[in-house]
């Protein structure tokens, strides 16, 4: 049996200066390269593959096997990219590991590019987090000043460039392809697939997009060698992986915990709902996901327990809210955000968003009309699956899963403004007291 | 239900090529077999089922965005359902598929509805108002498969309206779906980036730059292409209705290319036109000039009835067509030594009248069509290689080469319709090199290696080409100024079995040339110094012989008039100040003894004519045009009336005055005698090789280039003001070094200063020959042949400031 | 308000930018974050400039500056100050937070105070939401902020003083802050803890009750060297 939570990539955040090259290093960090560099790139892809690391980004692709995908007799160059873009709502988990160990990182994407064959790798960061870009920036410089990248690195051969890129506030850039159009210098819109990334990805050549802690797990998974990292987690989802807990608890933050603990063990482990509180919904990775209930406190948090309660795990970027919130207020707060981040590409994400966001402030307001919820779930119909990429699917889920579980406060929308049943007060961190 | 439907035309295309890759799906329940790649929404197109879309266009590259042409896939082709509808623009047909599109599928119906009412919910449903009103993809699509009432009852997205992306094209956002084919357009066809996306999700619009406008030669196509009434023409909008239009195809005369178009017009007046599909020639672009001039033939110097002098008041007198004819074959029957000059514009059964009025009626060889520089190597390089050959190299073609060479040319200034194929051939691998004395737009835009040579020192890079087989050379008409240019080309060609073409600038020059409008040809590209040429013809139009005079040229036409030894001249469609030197053809044109001008609008030419006879200009009248390519454009007449006729007409009706007749009255005639001549299959005259030219640079002096922009003071181009507002700036260009040579730099007023006088202008630095400037021929008021006295290759003075 | 043009250095650095990039026109993000800082904004000398170095036109470089909030084309007052009201940080208190703010600025969204010290601005989910309600200066984090907190910061940052991020370092400018997030190092790096108290609650957990993730059994890598497949 192993330990409840299983700090890997958070056990040093707790370090003096865990940030410096210094601190890592003495905690043991870049041996895993150095193992690493005596491996051939195949021999890594095939632990990674074989230990079932899945991306930690929200879809859960098998990392090792979207390695396998790159066409090692394509000449061009090949290159990875990090998707350090962290904007999912709820998710928090990249930002405070860059920022508290961005070598751990930097470690990873050394390795990572060995085993893809990669001379040349990008952090695509957002730029809203000045203090985490200065971390990795000077992380990056330490590296090559340590011989860690540059050329022959360490004498093994293998050369690599990082560039630290920042974006620039765009929410849909952490959706694979645009971000890559973004790091072309362009508007973040998503590309046609085929072609995918790993054959034609960046500038137009095989290209690995990973997200920061799927990359970060990797030098872990190095040093644990074969059966360590899989011994964590379930049978289909393993390892070890960080669970972001916020909003209406006692103790919000993250903890890192084999994939398949429960929403239960981990309030248990923080104290439960904050005082007065009583769990109403949660998304169990993001606001993309659809949100659950209280029903679904013993529901494993791996790929597939989550998919059959009609869910995702996603980023397990876990937002919980209390009897004091507004279920149609907090969909229409999510709605406008897909609203605000809709690239404009195609029409269902892009109108859809626009009319779903008026229609929703109307009922948020009490000005609801006979035949709204309706009008949200044929909207929806008609977004879902239409979009062009997954961001318009996203918009979805608080609104169709919320009407599915809360129907009834839609219903309320017809004659009372939300705030008149949940008044916001009530809700704030600072609220002095919290109704029942 | 089961039929069979083959995609035979996309498989026959490929002729000579090799067999293509036959797939087979199932389409609403019909079985149908497409090429590998094929998208599924061509393969719906087969069967003549109509799925709807916006952003989809046949020829830009697929972006999925409108989501608008949803089909159900119950089979990938793998045995599994794709579990939702897709979007047949992007998704390719594969073995086996199975596809349902709206017609036997409630899904892809219920996505297809359920997009349009996305769309719709932020339109402005402005149709009684829209110019698009009556040909709107989406005004169809909402009668056909929307539903009668919005469920959309919140307030719509505003913009305060129109916005002027140029002069000619404003843009109303509100109306826009975001579909992107103006802006995929401009990048991928035309390569002008100058409209683009701007801001995010629903505050998405098209847009431009602060002040940099949507400055393209081709941006009318985008209003074409627009599937709503997004974009629209600054002199069409609100004008008419599309369905109080008549629609007639026509081509375009305003260059070689010979692009098909379709003119719209109402109670006798052109409202607009557009480009006609041609996967041919002009696929379904055409330039801005050809889409925009068309004013012209309606100024108020329009000719409508024939004028005689009054020799007592010297004025221009009105008079009867009888009157007119009579006068002319009176003046033209005492002329020892007559001569016509004829100008680029003619039709090919025009341009054929002319050739047999100067053999049979007037007994000369004394035609020219060029008002331009020429030269004898020109002459015979044209009797020997060009008139009246078959199509070889062809628009499509280019794309099949290997290297493209073009010399003599600007070819997005002088033939857009062949740059954009040549663009499109470069984006697929074809090499283009471009002899030029500086890098354009256009050759970087088809990202040409370019061979900087000072100009007229040609024919050095031409003979330094290392080309292969598969290699086309292109010509300009320009190359004629060169010694030695089109006999390097000949060379060339020989050396490395290359093929070349020759691309003249006027529409009307290739169609003179076939019809013989040259001293040293005859019709079907006869050599009329060869007698059994000679004898061919003058058996074919029944008279004993025809003239075996050498014949002038322009040049040698102008200086004999002045000097009267020709005595009576026939002018049709001669611009004067296109002439290399018109002072000097002015002095001939006041010289000549006799002068009888055929043209549609007042000229420098009528001025001076002793009959003037108003002829039909193409909208008004029915003809051919031949292209650079050599294929012939014919066109029926659009607009007329029985006042109006075509200069074959006149020349006919001045011949039987004459007693020699010359047997064309009418089109058709011309056309039936043309084709029942033939072409001649006997031995093509001798090509002498030139040397090149010597090329002397005199101290204190730099080389001029020059050549007509695409929009710039052409004649036929007057009156389409808010296209002229497109015009790109006036400026002076040279090399850094050279600029700086004379105490210049960039943006600095610079004077260029020949031997008639001087332009000043804004210096523009570009990579350039050192020692050369380039200004514009005829541009914001000023022709360099008459204000600077000076063409191409001639020594003009670069300074500072004003002269 | 006219601008500053931009300096020979300020190109060079563009220049160098551009540099960093196997195809230059990746460096157009971190180009138009690098004029902000110089300019206060991109002004539309910048979007030529950029077009020119990149060999783009302006509408290309227009269409990507419109597309990213974090580019503004108004002037931008000294500081930057967000306030996350997405969905958590808004129900945990974001929004009271915001109307509080732009009482006491006397501004709206995206509007800026009238000593030009503060532009005001409604953010996304900055990726903090264990720390919500969120408020970033300049993209600096403060945690868990209550209305009176932000308050005393923005009167703060208007009187001039020295603030600091709860998880960052002493507040600069938005213009020296968009200088690095554009890509020049400003040495700030090892001010402020390695995470806040929420990023470590699981570790501290972990640590009371000894749990730990497997031991690595016995040797280093036990895994053949040339057995891909
Ligand atoms: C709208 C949208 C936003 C996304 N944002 C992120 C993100 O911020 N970070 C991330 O790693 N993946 C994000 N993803 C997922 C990525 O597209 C991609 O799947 C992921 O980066 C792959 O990395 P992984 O395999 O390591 O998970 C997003 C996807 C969508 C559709
Ligand atoms: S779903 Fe469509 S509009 Fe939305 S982000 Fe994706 S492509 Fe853009
Ligand atoms: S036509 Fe297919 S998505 Fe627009």
């Amino acid at each position: 049996m192993t330990d409840t939570l299983t700090p890997v990539l958070s056990a040093n955040w707790n370090q003096e200066r865990s940030w410096t090259l210094k601190a890592y290093e003495a905690g043991g960090g870049y041996q895993a390269l150095r193992t690493a560099l005596t491996m051939e790139p195949d021999a890594l892809i095939s632990l990674v593959k074989d230990e079932g690391l899945r991306g930690r980004g929200g879809a859960g692709f098998p990392t090792g096997m979207k390695w396998s995908f790159i066409p090692q007799d394509n000449p061009k160059p090949k290159y990875l990219v990090v998707n350090a873009d962290e904007a999912e709502p709820g998710t928090c988990k990249d930002i405070p590991l860059m920022m508290a160990s961005p070598h751990t990182l930097v470690e990873g994407i050394i390795i990572s590019c060995r085993a893809i064959r990669a001379e040349k790798a990008f952090v695509y960061i957002r730029g809203e987090v000045l203090h985490v870009i200065r971390r990795l920036r000077a992380a990056v410089r330490e590296a090559y000043e340590a011989g860690h990248l540059g050329q022959n690195i360490h004498g093994s051969g293998q050369n690599l460039d990082l560039v630290i890129h920042a974006g620039a506030g765009a929410y849909i850039c952490g959706e694979e392809t645009a971000l890559l159009d973004s790091l072309e210098g362009r508007r973040g819109q998503p590309r046609l697939r085929p072609p995918f990334p790993a054959v034609e990805g960046l500038y137009a050549s095989p290209t690995v997009v990973n997200n920061v802690e799927s990359i970060a797990s990797v030098p872990s998974i190095i040093s644990g060698g074969t059966g360590w990292f899989s011994s964590m987690g379930t049978d289909k989802s393993k390892g070890y992986t960080l669970f972001s807990l916020s909003g209406h608890v006692a103790k919000p933050g993250q903890y890192e915990a084999p994939l398949g603990i429960t929403l239960r063990e981990l309030l248990e482990l923080g104290g439960g709902m904050r005082e007065g509180s009583e769990l109403k919904f949660w998304t169990p990775g993001g606001s993309s996901t659809p949100l659950l209930t209280a029903e679904h406190l013993d529901v494993p948090l791996d790929y597939e327990s989550v998919g059959a309660v009609g869910s995702m795990l996603g980023t397990k970027a876990i937002q919980v809210f209390d009897q004091t919130t507004s279920v149609v207020r907090a969909v229409l707060r999510w709605t406008e955000f897909y609203k605000h981040e809709s690239c404009g590409k195609c029409t269902p994400c892009r109108e859809g968003t626009w009319w779903m966001t008026q229609t929703l402030t109307r009922m948020n307001a009490g000005q609801g009309q006979e035949g709204d919820i309706e009008l949200l779930l044929d909207l929806c119909d008609n977004l879902l699956g239409r979009s062009f990429c997954a961001l318009g699917d996203g918009a979805t889920s608080p609104v169709m899963s919320a009407i599915k579980y809360f129907r009834d406060e839609f219903e309320a929308c017809l004659t009372t403004p939300t705030a008149e049943l949940f008044p916001p007060s009530k809700s704030t961190l600072f609220a002095k007291e919290v109704a029942r | 239900m089961s039929a069979d439907v083959s995609a035979s035309p996309a498989v026959a295309d490929a002729q000579g090529e090799p067999p293509v890759e036959l797939i087979t799906l199932t389409i609403d329940d019909v079985s149908v077999s497409v090429p590998k790649g094929t998208l599924v929404i061509r393969a719906t197109e087969l069967l003549g089922v109509e799925v709807p879309r916006f952003c989809d266009h046949p020829l830009l590259k697929p972006v999925g965005a409108c989501r608008q042409c949803m089909v159900e896939v119950p089979d990938a082709g793998n045995g599994r359902p794709m579990p939702k509808p897709q979007a047949s623009c992007t998704l390719e047909a594969a073995p086996g598929m199975v596809v349902r599109t709206q017609v036997t599928s409630e899904m892809a119906d219920k996505a297809q509805k359920g997009q349009l009412e996305f769309l719709l919910a932020n339109h402005p449903l402005d149709c009684p108002t829209c110019d698009k009103g009556g040909e709107c993809p989406l005004q169809n699509q909402s009668l056909s498969h929307g539903e009668a009432e919005s469920r959309f009852v919140e307030t719509k997205r505003l913009f305060p309206k129109p916005l002027n992306l140029s002069a000619q094209i404003l843009l109303d956002r509100e109306r826009c779906v975001l579909c992107q084919r103006c802006t995929r357009f401009s990048d991928e066809i035309a390569g002008d980036r100058f409209i683009g996306l701007l801001e995010r999700g629903a505050k998405q619009q098209i847009g431009i730059a602060e002040g940099e406008p949507f400055g393209s030669y081709f941006s009318g196509n985008t209003i074409q292409i627009c599937p709503v009434g997004a974009l629209t023409s600054a002199d069409y909008r609100f004008r008419s209705r599309p369905f109080d239009l008549v629609s007639s195809p026509s081509i375009a005369e305003h260059d070689s290319c010979g692009s098909a178009i379709r003119i719209d017009h109402r109670r006798g007046k052109v409202m607009r036109r557009l480009a006609g599909d041609d996967p041919q020639v002009n696929e379904e672009w055409i330039s801005d000039k050809d889409r925009f001039a068309f004013y012209w033939p309606t100024q108020s110097d329009r000719l409508t009835t024939p004028l005689v002098r009054n020799n007592e008041t010297g004025e221009l007198e009105p008079t009867s067509w009888p009157a007119a004819l009579a006068y002319a074959a009176r003046g033209l029957a005492g002329a020892k030594n007559p001569a016509v000059l004829t100008g680029g514009r003619l039709t090919l059964e025009d341009a054929y009248a002319y050739s047999k009025f100067a053999r049979i009626a007037l007994g000369t060889n004394n035609i020219d069509f060029r008002t331009r520089t020429s030269a004898k190597e020109e002459n015979e390089f044209l009797a020997a290689h060009v008139a009246g050959t078959p199509v070889d190299v062809t628009f499509a073609g280019l794309e099949k080469a290997s290297t493209v060479v073009v010399v003599g040319l600007d070819v997005e200034d002088e033939a857009p319709v062949l740059f954009l194929r040549l663009r499109k051939a470069a984006r697929k691998g074809v090499k283009i090199i471009v002899i030029a004395s500086h890098e354009t737009r256009g050759s970087h835009k088809m990202n040409a290696e370019l061979i900087t040579v000072e100009p007229g020192t040609e024919v050095e890079a031409i003979e330094n080409l290392n080309l292969d087989a598969a290699s086309v050379i292109l010509a300009g008409e320009r190359l004629a100024t060169v010694a030695g240019g089109l006999s390097a080309v000949v060379a060339k060609a020989e050396e490395s079995s290359v093929r070349f073409a020759w691309v003249p600038r006027r529409a009307g020059d290739r169609s003179a040339l076939d019809a013989g409008c040259l001293s040293n040809v005859l019709p079907g590209g006869r050599p009329s110094t060869r007698a059994e040429a000679r004898a061919d013809v003058a058996a074919a139009w029944g008279v004993d012989s025809l003239p075996a005079d050498a014949g002038l040229d322009t040049e040698g036409i102008i200086a004999a008039a002045s000097s009267k030894q020709v005595d009576a001249l026939v002018v049709g469609g001669v611009e004067i100040a296109d002439l290399p030197d018109p002072v000097a053809a002015r002095a001939a044109l006041d010289a000549v003894g006799f002068l009888v001008s055929l043209e549609v609008r007042e000229s420098e030419v009528t001025e001076r004519a002793d009959v003037v006879l108003p002829v039909a200009p193409p909208v008004e009248k029915a003809g051919t045009f031949v292209n650079w390519e050599g294929r012939h454009r014919g066109f029926d007449a659009v607009l007329g009336s029985p006042n109006v006729i075509p200069d074959l007409r006149v020349l006919a009706g001045i011949a039987e005055e004459l007693g020699l007749p010359i047997g064309v009255r009418t089109v058709q005639q011309a056309a039936a005698e043309i084709a029942e001549l033939g072409v001649w299959d006997g031995k093509r005259p001798a090509f002498r090789a030139r040397k090149a030219g010597k090329v002397t640079a005199k101290a204190g002096t730099v080389a001029l280039d020059t050549w007509r922009t695409m929009v710039d003071d052409g004649l036929g181009q007057r009156g389409a003001d808010d296209y002229l507002a497109t015009a790109r700036d006036f400026v002076v260009k040279a090399s850094a070094a050279t600029l700086e040579a004379h105490g210049l730099s960039d943006g600095a007023q610079a004077t260029v200063t020949g031997p008639a006088g001087s332009i000043t202008a804004t210096a523009e630095a570009v990579a350039m020959a050192d020692g050369v400037v380039w200004l514009p021929q005829n541009s914001a008021g000023k022709r360099l042949n008459e204000v600077l006295g000076a063409a191409t290759a001639d020594r003009v003075r670069l300074t500072g400031g004003e002269a | 308000m006219s601008d500053e043009l931009l300096t020979d250095k300020t190109v060079e650095e563009l220049r160098e930018l551009m540099a960093r990039y196997p195809e230059p026109r990746s460096a157009l993000l971190p180009m138009l974050h690098l004029v902000q800082s110089a300019q206060g904004r991109v002004t539309t000398e910048a979007i030529n400039k950029c077009a020119e170095l990149l060999e783009i036109t302006p509408a290309e470089v227009s269409g990507v500056a419109t597309f990213y909030t974090m580019y503004k084309r108004n002037p931008m007052g000294k500081h930057h100050v967000g306030v996350c009201t997405n969905t958590l940080c808004a129900v945990m208190g974001g929004d009271e937070i915001y109307e509080t703010l732009c009482d006491r600025l006397g501004v709206g969204n995206d509007e800026t105070t009238e000593d030009g010290m503060i532009t005001l601005e409604r953010v996304e989910c900055n990726a903090a939401c264990d720390f919500a309600p969120v408020m970033m200066v300049n993209w600096e984090f403060f945690d868990n902020q209550t209305p009176e907190s932000a308050a005393e910061v923005t009167d703060k940052l208007r009187a001039g003083e020295k603030v600091v991020s709860t998880r960052g370092a002493e507040i600069t400018s938005w213009r020296e802050a968009e200088r690095v997030i554009g890509g020049f190092e400003d040495g700030l790096a090892d001010q402020g803890p390695s995470a806040g108290p929420a990023s470590l609650v699981g570790l501290e957990i972990a640590e009371e009750q000894g749990w730990k993730a497997p031991a690595v059994p016995g040797a280093k890598a036990p895994v053949k060297e040339t057995d891909g497949d």
